[in-house]
């Protein structure tokens, strides 16, 4: 079966790969490990300047803007405020007026603060913003998000840089079932097994951070990664096997000789 | 540019030529001294940040970049100066 591209909010992108570019040893180790990943959108966060050290580790000074498509982010906000104070400075550096929108409601977990992120998307996307918002896996916010006017929806696998994998396909997808934005599993994969299984869920992407730039060689697991999410579509355009807990001979019983005595 | 001579806790150089007005502002969390009624633009130039890298938030308002030569740094005024860094 031929795929079609992903299109996020009018924007067509060849690869179902999101990647983040925090947490890698280096800039030229994260760099080339994006590349690896042949990932087309990028995710950045918004910091203040370290005004004691080096000018140049501003990612732009790494990561060319026609090369890649920048998605300026909100982690770390754990307010509606914060997170629309963010989302306009990471819009005003010019780029693009994206934005991925996470409101983070606890410290230990990570997990979504989803009453937040929807008043939050709400605002974002009356502001102009083309919003893809993190969220937890519950069919409920994911409908109310894409209510007020997301490009994608962004459920979680697990929790972020658990490394867990998806702790609950059946709700992934249902998700997927259910709405018509983009479903970008966002956080929780931990190795390539997970991106495929997960991609298999039927959703339109798959967007990690920790897993690639955590990994004893990040180059080569961003592009394990880059093959775990096309095998994991591909599996579920061919559409699976019905799985059975028994088995069933694939050599013909027929046409065997006659069965020798113990 | 000419080192601080504000004193302790005063962070890096204030420019700050002799008959100047000196102000203090909080630049991304920290006090410092500058020039009072210097630019928002002289005062990335000072920092020796490239105006097109960063962006600049004046007193909880978003500078677009071709406002940052008229916007002047006053006594008390908050400045956060922010740019992209790595992040997932």
């Amino acid at each position: 079966m031929k795929d079609s591209s992903l299109v996020i909010g009018g924007e067509s992108f060849a690869s179902r790969l999101i990647v983040g570019t925090g947490k890698y040893r280096n800039n030229s180790e994260m760099v080339a490990a994006i590349r690896a990943s042949r990932a087309e959108m990028v995710t950045v966060a918004v910091r203040r300047v370290d005004l004691d050290r080096s000018r140049e580790e501003g990612i732009l000074h790494h990561l060319d803007p026609s090369e890649f498509f920048l998605l300026p982010n909100t982690a770390g906000c754990y307010t509606v405020a914060d997170a629309l104070r963010y989302a306009r400075l990471g819009r005003a550096a010019g780029l693009n007026d994206w934005i991925k929108l996470e409101v983070i409601g606890d410290e230990r977990t990570l997990l979504p603060d989803t009453a937040a992120t929807l008043e939050a998307a709400v605002e974002l996307v009356a502001d102009g913003f083309k919003v893809m918002a993190y969220t937890n896996d519950d069919l409920i916010t994911a409908l109310r998000l894409e209510d007020a006017g997301c490009v994608a929806v962004m459920p979680l696998a697990s929790p972020i840089g658990s490394g867990l994998g998806v702790v609950n396909p059946y709700y992934i997808r249902e998700i997927k079932r259910r709405l018509m934005v983009p479903i970008i599993v966002d956080a929780g994969v931990g190795t390539a097994s997970d991106a495929c299984v997960t991609m298999e869920q039927g959703v339109d992407g798959v967007l990690m951070n920790t897993a690639i730039a955590a990994a004893d060689d990040p180059v080569g697991m961003a592009r394990a990664m880059e093959l775990a999410v096309r095998a994991g579509r591909e599996a579920y355009l061919a559409g699976r096997m019905q799985a059975r807990e028994i088995a069933v001979p694939s050599s013909p019983t027929a046409g065997m000789l006659d069965r020798e005595r113990n | 540019m000419t080192t601080s001579a504000q004193g302790d806790g005063e962070a890096g150089a204030t420019g700050i030529g002799p008959g100047r007005r000196e102000v203090s502002i909080v630049l991304n969390g920290q006090r410092r001294v500058v020039e009072g009624g210097m630019s928002v633009r002289a005062l990335l130039r000072q920092l020796e940040l490239e105006p097109g890298m960063v962006v600049v938030e004046h007193n909880r308002r978003i500078l677009a970049r071709d406002a940052l030569s008229e916007a002047e740094v006053e006594e008390g005024d908050r400045i956060e100066l922010v740019h992209f860094v790595g992040g997932g």
